[in-house]
């Protein structure tokens, strides 16, 4: 009796697992309904998932409506640059953090760490006038470099590294093997899942961020796909089906990184809290 | 000689980790600390973009009590992550309880239910915004299908807030879940056996057994959620830039049209100054109390 009641119970949880997933489902759902809908159809009264006629023109239509080709560009290059550079000296760092003695190594790594939850909102002024003066303000590197170090990111790879023994670190000093060496053949080799977790990452973070570009960017030719995005929204002269075709557009990279590499990013998300 | 090379390689160990700190410490230093203390500098003049810094005292921060705005934009920024979390954190375990059981197509739904927390917050914020459109939006139209009269959501002063709690439960919930569902498989299935031995049903194991194992992991999700909660901008920014009125107009927000929009640079870093201590005391507050109960 117990173990049909068991199925029942587990029958009516599938029932409204479904349910639910659906209801998750329908913002997505209803955006690719109207990036395909006619202009008229997608202001019309009748709620159609399927479209009456499929509008794959709407694609064309919105990449003529703003330079949306020219945004992805940016962010690419800015998405790209910054996950070799985070993921570099991230590594580096949490090394020195995770396997050397030096003086002040905690008290550094404490100060570090407290920035963890120090929102960059609070400090775009000053970040403002530091780029100002930098001549950084409106340039790839002024959107990559100052954000490349950041504390979760540190957090990470020193826990991972110290789980390798030292007995292979101190067995390659013996052999003459230079410190920089004993980085990029026996640390490097030995933190692939690590890596992975924080390639996915920075590219995530960066590809979806706002509020840097924000303060960075004045020149539209420098907009990144969310900055162009957000300011699409309040152009008035964009229909609804075009705005969903470039809000479409803008997720479907990292919808492709989350569908092949959804592990990692549960790892990763379990580690930290990177989404408002 | 060789004791020499010896001493000349032992000093070069100890510079080595420095130079592999550097790159990181001094970005740090230039982006996040500096700009810190800046930030508490600044707050002391009265400054707009264009003319020079006047000093102030602490002016900027006796304005700041008397502006009825800030003290709105408080307690939007309270409703908005007292209901966004709130709601999120109970439907992520609850999704994580029903999805650690045996179903088929787990790792799909687990899947759906994650996939808006890798959505950015401005493509959210427009997919939503037209969801929540008066005329031709979904929700609109679903509920006039059940015979109920909707509302002009994000212009209304009364429902702009609820569908940004809406909104932000949509991809809470998922990240709520995910986290939870982790640490119920690291519950040992030895304690379940024996609250059922001592005849627990299933909502006493649930409340004695589950609750209390995963107290950790809530303290985590909540210290988590409401430090996000209070930062939230880029969904506001999209959906409905703080209006109508002052309706949504949240801390960051307000920060940002301060300093950005009005140039009030002085005003606007006192009110980041606050903001940081506010956001301070609600970690230490919650970890606090986290421990306290443990």
């Amino acid at each position: 009796m117990t173990a049909r009641g068991g199925k029942l119970t587990n029958a009516l949880i599938f029932a409204v697992i479904c349910a639910a997933s659906l209801l998750f489902l329908m913002p997505f759902i209803w955006m690719l309904s109207t990036a395909l809908k006619s202009p008229a159809e997608a202001v019309s009264r009748n709620i159609r998932i399927i479209p009456e006629k499929i509008m794959w023109s709407n694609f064309a239509e919105a990449l003529n409506a703003v330079p949306f080709m020219g945004y992805v560009g940016n962010s690419l290059i800015v998405a790209a640059s910054a996950v070799v550079l985070t993921v570099f000296i991230n590594c580096l760092a949490g090394y020195a953090f995770a396997k050397y003695n030096f003086k002040g190594k905690n008290v550094l790594f404490i100060m570090i760490l407290s920035t963890l939850m120090i929102p960059v909102h609070i400090i775009m002024i000053p970040n403002f006038f530091i780029l100002k003066n930098l001549g950084w303000l409106n340039t790839y590197v002024g959107l990559v470099v100052p954000r490349a170090a950041e504390a979760f990111g540190l957090f990470l790879a020193r826990q991972f590294i110290k789980e390798i023994p030292d007995e292979m670190i101190e067995a390659a000093r013996i052999d003459g093997a230079g410190e920089f060496a004993i980085f990029r053949k026996i640390i490097v080799p030995n933190i692939g899942p690590l890596i992975a977790v924080l390639i996915i990452f920075t590219f995530m973070w960066r590809w979806n961020d706002l509020i840097w570009p924000l303060i960075v960017l004045t020149k539209h030719e420098m907009y990144t796909v969310q900055l162009g995005l957000a300011i699409a929204k309040g152009e008035h002269f964009i229909n609804w089906n075009i705005l969903m075709c470039l809000t479409l557009m803008s997720i479907i990279p990292i919808m492709i990184v989350f569908v092949f590499f959804q592990r990692y990013f549960v790892q990763g998300f379990a580690h930290s809290g990177l989404k408002g | 000689m060789f004791a020499s090379f010896d001493r000349l390689k032992k000093n070069s160990v100890k510079i080595v980790p420095y130079l592999f700190i550097a790159p990181n410490i001094a970005l740090f230093v230039t982006f996040m600390i500096i700009p810190i203390l800046f930030t508490f500098y600044i707050s002391l003049f009265n400054w707009s973009i264009l003319g020079t810094p006047e000093f102030a005292g602490l002016s900027n921060y006796r304005k700041l009590f008397s502006d009825s705005v800030f003290f709105k934009a408080l307690g939007n920024t309270l409703y908005y992550t007292v209901g966004s979390v709130s709601i999120s954190v109970v439907l992520g375990l609850a999704g994580a309880i029903l999805l650690n059981r045996k179903i088929p197509l787990r790792p799909f739904f687990r899947g759906v239910f994650f996939a808006p927390v890798v959505v950015s917050l401005v493509a959210t914020g427009l997919i939503w915004s037209w969801m929540f459109n008066g005329t031709y939006g979904l929700i609109n139209h679903v509920l006039s299908l059940l015979g109920l009269q909707g509302v002009n959501w994000l212009s209304s002063p009364v429902w702009a807030m609820p569908a940004l709690i809406m909104t932000t439960v949509w991809f809470k919930t998922g990240y709520c879940m995910v986290i939870y569902l982790a640490s119920l498989q690291n519950i040992p299935p030895s304690l379940y056996e024996a609250g059922e031995m001592d005849g627990a049903n299933g909502w006493q194991r649930f409340w004695h057994i589950t609750l209390p194992m995963l107290r950790p992991t809530t303290v985590f999700v909540l210290v988590i959620s409401v430090i996000n909660g209070f930062m939230v901008f880029d969904l506001i920014y999209t959906m409905t830039n703080g209006g109508p009125g002052r309706a949504t107009t949240v801390l960051v927000q307000y920060i940002y049209q301060k300093s950005f929009v009005e140039s009030e640079m002085g005003y606007g870093s006192a009110l980041g100054t606050f903001f940081f201590f506010v956001v301070l005391a609600l970690t230490s507050l919650i970890l606090f109390t986290g421990r306290e109960q443990r």
